[in-house]
């Protein structure tokens, strides 16, 4: 059987990896008055590398993102739970929140919360557990 | 002025209706193409043109609703869509849909 060509999808991947990468950040961003978050943005972020999985291979991608999805999923928790101990070293109690705001150079006025390094550490371990349940899943072929 | 308003209002109401009907008369017949369909192709196009669909259905109810909440949401559904498509597609060519080695 001769190879398929699929310079279409290949090319198209290149574009629209970038999109839903650039839309996840937005969802995450967004996610403090508007719909979006850490979990749906997470869910994107593994759809744009799912994706590119599926237009270039396994080990292509490997090579290009040289990440160990395991250790993101840790990442993402101890971040979690980091903000979550954090709040004892206020004396408040166990993830309390809080926010304040800023004078950023470019946004201007800004607010600032430690939500979002909450939603950081979902953000990370819905990526991590997405990638490690469909990497599992796509490379269960007996090691030669 | 009032009652200008109030017939914008009533017209933007009608027209969204009807095209929510003919949204969903679309979709039923898709569904027929997706349940009937003789081969694979044509269940997998289907099933595309039916979230299509479905991104119209929820650009409407956001105008019915007076809501700019749904936008992400159509934006999400495209892109789910493009990949569920995507995934099927190479599923149906090739039998497998992440392949480790392409060159």
């Amino acid at each position: 059987m001769t190879r398929t060509n699929d310079l279409i999808l290949r090319t198209t991947t290149a574009l629209i990896a970038f999109i839903l990468l650039g839309f996840s950040v937005y969802l995450f961003f967004a996610g403090h008055n508007k719909p979006g978050g850490g979990f749906i943005g997470g869910l994107m972020a593994s759809a744009a590398l799912v994706l590119m999985n599926m237009a270039y291979g396994l080990n292509v991608i490997r090579k290009v993102i040289p990440v160990n999805f395991l250790y993101m999923i840790f990442t993402g928790l101890i971040i979690a739970v980091g903000t979550g101990v954090g709040a004892f070293l206020f004396n408040a109690p166990f993830l309390t929140q809080n926010f304040g705001y800023f004078q950023l150079p470019i946004l201007g006025r800004t607010e600032l919360a430690t939500a979002l390094l909450f939603d950081l550490g979902v953000y990370l371990t819905v990526i991590g557990v997405t990638m490690t349940i469909i990497l599992t899943v796509a490379d269960d072929r007996e090691e030669d | 002025m009032e009652e200008l308003l109030e017939v914008t209002k009533t017209l933007i109401n009608v027209s969204a209706m009807i095209a929510i009907i003919g949204v969903s008369f679309s979709v039923m017949l898709l569904l027929y193409r997706a349940i009937k369909g003789p081969s694979s192709p044509d269940r997998a196009v289907a099933l595309d043109v039916i979230g299509i669909n479905i991104m119209a259905l929820a650009g409407i109810i956001a105008i019915l609703l007076v809501s700019t909440q749904f936008n992400d949401v159509i934006l999400l559904i495209g892109i789910l869509l493009f990949i569920g498509t995507i995934a099927l597609a190479k599923f149906l060519e090739k039998g497998v849909i992440i392949e480790r080695d392409m060159d």
